[in-house]
């Protein structure tokens, strides 16, 4: 039964379908991995044992009377702990909400139950998801499961951590730079950062407003696409969520191919920085493309090199915003209340001692870029850039129908490396954060293991906004290629653990 | 452009309602005067007559009809307050002696 682990939520659906597994079972297969490799990687900031296995009973009794399911009935998922659970404890990582129980569920949360998904638990995350390596956790670093002193990627570290260790066959994170993407690429498994708008943020702590975005966490295509299609759609509670259809993402992941598409390869992304072998693997993976018969076209973004420095005023800027709620006084953390201080001060003393360093570097950064005097210089212009890269990504995508790049320049880091040099973390998202200005659409996928060190490299899919089953449709192609050509899918390398 | 200053990151640190200590103090002023100066070439597209994007997508307010519907019960609101009184958030003094 061990066997289980190793399913795809694709074929655990299938196998509960019809009888052959029970939720049950698959829950508890899910759970023993978890009792017996989460110490080592420390994915889960919360187990939900009992929540889950009521779930899977639901399921399970559910089958047994007929009833219809949904098309992820029975599958465990790991959820990042930035969504709001209903009687299930949420803390962003962060001491701010230790122990703070919602009395609601996110949107995302109430579609993944009513598509009878079991959610095994919360995952752990960089504080407020600021960060690049979810070392930033007020509850101590997560581990790559490919090597256990490396980073698993930020912030959504947790969730594909969960992913590689096999804990779970899917998971959610959030996207704000690069969160979903950036953790996939190095973890060896599937992100997708939808359309902005087509997932509701309802229920899902705020860090950037304009660039948040949450979505799909998995080990092959086309599980991505069927979580996608589950959480995706219009949300009446959340004034910021596209009122469109959902683009048919399954059939896309379904039916993958190439052949007659445009792929855009963008000269600002390589250069500097960006390490040999990841550079390798993308340059096959451009070859690879070719062989299935799409065309690849050179295109010239110069904007997209101030893309970082854009994104390092905005998302500050409106985090120091949206982060002025947790003031001590209704909910979270209250600290230094003794009975003779104002609320002013409880609220600075709180603040003091429930957030991390790297959120508070961002809520001073986000203070200066929008203060007077300064908020022209820094945040107006930033707004401009971000309109230059919006204007460059619709002229890209008049000549090409994607566009490809390495989802991050580097592999993952060893634990500690950049913990103090917030400049070099930021590095990480360098190719992912041009998406988020923009607001379209993108995939990290593997495309193999760097020669120099064995750690998995991802490539970049991106496409224009609400055209999110190109992602799937030329994900499944490369996958598929890809699974031939080395006999099975990556993740069986990742060590055991 | 200018730099960012210990003294400028205590001011930004009171606007924020952030207690800071000083060796915080310390460390953020040099990180934060790094990060300023590696993002400053946004400058770069300052004069341009460019229009600034505040969102991705075209935000319209949205109005609903005002009916009374569902809600949290008054527990359920202050089941994660710090501190409560008589159905009440209790916070501390908001207004000063004089």
């Amino acid at each position: 039964m061990t066997d289980i682990i190793k399913l795809t939520a694709a074929e655990i659906a299938a196998k509960i379908a019809s009888g052959e597994l029970t939720a049950v079972e698959v829950t508890e297969a899910h759970l023993a991995r978890i009792d017996a490799v989460d110490e080592k990687v420390h994915a889960f900031l919360h187990v939900d044992r009992e929540g889950a296995l009521a779930q899977a009973r639901a399921v399970d009794e559910k089958r047994a009377r007929g009833e219809k399911l949904g098309p992820l009935a029975g599958v465990p998922l790991a959820l990042k702990d930035i969504f709001t659970t209903r009687g299930v404890p949420t803390t962003v990582g962060s001491k701010m909400l230790e122990g703070w129980i919602p009395p609601y569920d996110a949107t995302l949360v109430k579609r993944l139950k009513a598509a009878d998904v079991v959610i095994l638990g919360k995952t752990n995350m960089d504080e407020f998801a600021m960060g690049s390596s979810t070392e930033n956790s007020a509850y101590g670093p997560t581990g790559n499961p490919w090597d256990l002193t490396r980073i698993p990627g930020g912030s959504g570290g947790g969730s594909s951590a969960a992913l590689a260790a096999f804990q779970a066959p899917l998971a959610i994170g959030t996207d704000t730079g690069g969160s979903i993407r950036q953790p996939a690429a190095v973890t060896g498994t599937v992100g997708v950062k939808p359309t902005y708008g087509s997932v509701s943020r309802y229920g899902m702590v705020a860090f950037s407003s304009s660039l948040d975005q949450g979505g799909p966490c998995a080990r092959t295509v086309l599980d991505a696409a069927l979580l996608h299609e589950a959480i995706a759609g219009h949300d009446p509670l959340d004034s910021t969520s596209v009122d469109l259809p959902v683009p048919p993402v399954v059939e896309a992941a379904r039916n993958g191919s190439v052949a007659g598409m445009r792929v855009g390869v963008v000269k600002q992304f390589r250069g500097e920085g960006y390490q040999a072998g990841v550079m390798q693997r993308f340059d096959e993976s451009v070859e690879l493309l070719k062989e299935l018969g799409a065309e690849v076209v050179e295109l010239d973004c110069p904007t997209f090199d101030l893309a970082l420095s854009a994104y390092y005023l905005i998302a500050p800027s409106e985090c120091s915003s949206n982060l002025a709620r947790f003031d001590g006084l209704r909910y979270g953390l209250r600290a230094g209340d003794d009975g003779s201080r104002s609320a002013e001060d409880v609220t600075a003393l709180t603040r003091e001692a429930g957030f991390g360093p790297e959120v508070k570097r961002r809520i001073i950064l986000g203070t200066y870029a929008l203060s007077s005097g300064y908020y022209d210089a820094w945040f107006g212009s930033a707004q401009k850039v971000r309109t230059l890269i919006t204007r460059e990504f619709e002229k890209a995508f008049e000549q090409v129908d994607v566009i490809v790049s390495p989802t991050t320049p580097t592999t993952a880091f060893p634990i500690g490396e950049r913990a103090d040099d917030p400049m070099a973390m930021y590095l990480a998202d360098l190719c992912t954060i041009p998406t988020n200005l923009a607001g379209n659409a993108a995939m990290s996928l593997p495309c193999g293991l760097a020669p120099e060190d064995g750690l998995p490299v991802g490539l970049q899919i991106i496409a224009p906004a609400m055209q999110d089953d190109r992602l799937y449709k030329v994900g499944a192609a490369v996958e598929a290629a890809f699974v031939e050509k080395w006999g099975h899918p990556l993740i069986e390398e990742a060590p055991s653990l | 452009m200018p730099g960012i200053t210990r003294e400028e990151v205590a001011h930004l640190a009171r606007l924020a309602r952030l207690e800071l200590a000083d060796e915080e103090l310390d460390h953020f002023a040099g990180q934060l005067d790094d990060i300023i100066g590696a993002v400053a070439r946004v400058s770069e597209v300052a004069e341009q007559d460019v229009p600034p994007t505040s969102h991705p997508l075209p935000l319209t307010n949205v109005m609903r009809a005002d009916e009374v519907r569902p809600s949290l019960t008054p527990a359920q609101a202050l089941s994660g307050a710090p501190a409560q009184e008589q159905q009440r958030f209790k916070v501390p003094q908001i207004l000063g002696e004089d």
